[in-house]
């Protein structure tokens, strides 16, 4: 295999707060190769926005340290200068944030807004920038976007302020688009149609996608690839076919169980009992331990490492249970599943 | 746009109507006699019922009012003082220049103060300079705005003697028996009055900016901006400037039509006779023109500046659209 797009070893952010020193993200590592989709799952504040905000260097600087490597294409861009990084930024790594509403400027048109994307790293004139935009709108399905360019943010709906996100991203056809929660701040219907949209450009332009949700559904419809974060580490991770048939983290059975569906009857809808750790004091040993219903006296002291299972060489997770036991549990929950959806 | 403007000009029509009516029936609730002052102390009691009725005091204040509206409207006279018995027209046209100058002039120094200093002290909070502005801001807001005059009249005008203490020149059509006049002389003269209202405004400016340049730097299009690989001078500039001034423009607006109606104590300070000394010496004297004259001005002032400010606000934010 060839050098990986991304590269990341060993990631630690902290944050620093007036109560303490906040590690957001701890130990993080992964690789994105070219084209690839890798989904990132986790609960609200399990770190998974901040590693790709690290990613990006779009941290406050004042407020956080990193530490770890983040090679893109071979380079550290942790330890980039600030020049390096803006080189980057919006040209080979993309971002498109969660909330549409909120991440464009309301006193600019929005093809300004997109113009000044390509003229900030393509030696163009204004009219070849804006020439550009035009096109970037009708490939993310805007209707009559000769017109639409002309207009202000808030003249456009939730989904279609995204789809100018999208157009944004990819405007200097970058090698990765990083997705914060794309679709989070979206009604359902468009939310579907916004999937869509990024798998289809993701395809054309062959852009490596991370995609960062709470939604395992998302996720199983996009990804080749499954992270499961919870509080700052990585609990699960493989090829979204393992993750989704044989999970082997009791967090990520969790996370499966608690997945709404209409055609399954039941009087209430499952929940992981209890709230995350707070990141100021985590708990010891598996930080999962409070809230896991297989805890074992080995779980409150000594931290599980991320383990590759036996007989899959890219499925990896970190807990104490034995294989035996995750196998049989993980059998029941799809069984249970299934059988659900078969009545 | 023509609707809206209509209908802002009927509002200020009865804007106009409530605030003059209302010093009316004040001024007529006080019970001092404005005739009786008018003709004199040693007047005979039929003299001040002559007088009464030469100035129209006998009536009843409604009809006094309306006549009143009548004259303003038909004739565009505000009247004569009760005292002098100069036009009201004359002695607002005399008297606003004075206020405007100063208020005008002390706008600029602010914002030319506060908008840089904000900015910097809000990208570089809790910065030496942060600190100073802040404590600058503390001092600008505690102290009056007399004392600051009258310790920067003593100190750059008595004392080094760069400015002169007090007075005022005209600028255009100076009076022959003037002893200064033209632009250098008029400008001469407001720089310590104007530098006084601008050191007591600006703190809270400086505060104001400061708050919207840190809240807009958090705002989810800055850090798009940044993502976009955008230098840090290019988010500043063209992304959080624009977003960060659009209630400045509401406060100057405001501040502007406030301040036209009374910057009273730096004009008493530094000998200005405009229209904070014309309205107290009128309460004095109970002249009712020329304060209705004051009112008049202040209204009209606040209600323009009200306008401007919102077809201001509509030019700069495109999400407001004027209906």
């Amino acid at each position: 295999m060839s050098e990986p797009l991304l590269d990341v070893r060993d990631l630690r952010t902290e944050f620093v707060t007036d109560d303490g020193i906040v590690r957001a993200v701890d130990g993080v590592s992964f690789t994105v190769e070219p084209g690839q989709v890798l989904g990132i799952v986790g609960e609200s504040g399990s770190g998974k926005s901040v590693t790709c905000l690290t990613v990006m260097g779009l941290n406050d600087r004042k407020l956080s340290r990193s530490t770890g490597e983040v090679l893109f294409r071979g380079q550290d861009l942790l330890h980039a200068s600030g020049h390096r990084l803006r080189e980057v930024r919006g040209n080979e790594i993309a971002m498109i944030f969660q909330d549409p509403m909120t991440s464009l400027n309301p006193v600019h048109k929005i093809g300004r807004q997109l113009a000044e994307a390509v003229l900030l790293h393509q030696d163009v004139s204004r009219k070849q920038a804006y020439e550009r935009a035009r096109e970037m709108l009708k490939a993310v399905g805007i209707p009559r976007a000769e017109r639409r360019i002309d207009d202000y943010p808030h003249q456009f709906s939730g989904g279609m302020r995204q789809r100018v996100m999208i157009a944004m991203a990819l405007i200097n056809n970058p090698d990765l688009i990083i997705a914060d929660e794309p679709t989070t701040a979206l009604d359902v219907t468009t939310q579907a149609q916004i999937l869509a949209l990024l798998k289809r450009l993701q395809e054309d332009f062959g852009s490596a996608v991370i995609l960062i949700t709470h939604d395992l559904g998302v996720v199983a419809e996009t990804a080749d690839d499954v992270m499961v974060m919870y509080a700052a580490h990585i609990v699960e991770r493989g090829p979204v076919r393992a993750i989704f048939n044989e999970p082997r983290h009791p967090y990520t059975w969790g996370l499966m169980g608690s997945l709404p569906r209409l055609d399954v009857n039941v009087e209430r809808l499952y929940q992981i009992p209890g709230q995350p750790p707070s990141l100021l004091n985590p708990p010891a040993g598996c930080r999962f331990h409070p809230r896991c219903a297989y805890a074992m006296p080995v779980c409150r002291e000594k931290e599980p490492r991320l383990t590759l299972v036996p007989g899959d060489p890219d499925h990896a997770q970190a807990c104490h249970l034995d294989e035996e036991t995750k196998r049989r549990e993980a059998a029941a929950l799809l069984a249970q599943i299934t059988a659900g959806a078969a009545t | 746009m023509a609707r809206y403007l209509v209908r802002r000009f009927l509002w200020a029509c009865v804007l106009f109507i409530a605030v003059t009516f209302v010093t009316y029936v004040i001024f007529f609730v006080v019970p001092a006699n404005p005739a009786r002052l008018a003709a004199g102390q040693s007047a005979t009691p039929e003299r001040v019922h002559e007088v009464e009725k030469f100035l129209g005091l006998d009536q009843p204040f409604y009809v006094q009012y309306l006549k009143f509206l009548k004259r303003l409207v038909l004739e565009g006279s505000m009247g004569q003082s009760f005292v002098t018995r100069q036009s009201v027209n004359e002695e607002i046209l005399r008297a606003a220049p004075i206020t405007a100058s100063l208020v005008f002039g002390a706008m600029i120094l602010v914002l030319s103060i506060s908008i840089p200093l904000g900015i910097f002290s809000a990208l570089r909070p809790r910065s030496l300079l942060d600190r100073a502005a802040m404590i600058y801001v503390l001092i600008g807001i505690s102290l009056p705005s007399f004392w600051i005059g009258l310790v920067l009249s003593y100190l750059v005008g008595f004392r080094l003697g760069w400015t002169p203490i007090a007075g005022y020149c005209e600028v255009f059509s100076v009076p022959e028996a003037a002893a200064c006049g033209g632009l250098w002389d008029w400008a001469y003269h407001m720089i310590l009055p104007c530098l006084t209202l601008a050191m007591v405004v600006a703190g809270t400016y400086v505060r104001f900016v400061r708050a919207e340049v840190m809240d807009t730097l958090n705002m989810d299009f800055v850090r798009t901006a940044r993502a976009k690989g955008a230098p840090e001078r290019t988010v500043i500039r063209t992304h959080v400037l624009r977003n960060a001034m659009l209630p400045v423009v509401t406060m100057v607006g405001m501040d502007i039509g406030l301040l036209l109606g009374g910057a009273i104590f730096i004009e008493a300070v530094f000998g200005l006779n405009g229209l904070g000394g014309t309205a107290l010496e009128s309460i004095g004297r109970f002249d009712l023109p020329v304060l209705q004259g004051v009112v008049i001005f202040g209204a009209v002032a606040i209600i323009i500046f009200s306008l401007v400010v919102d077809l201001l606000y509509a030019w700069i934010d495109p999400r407001i659209r004027l209906t």
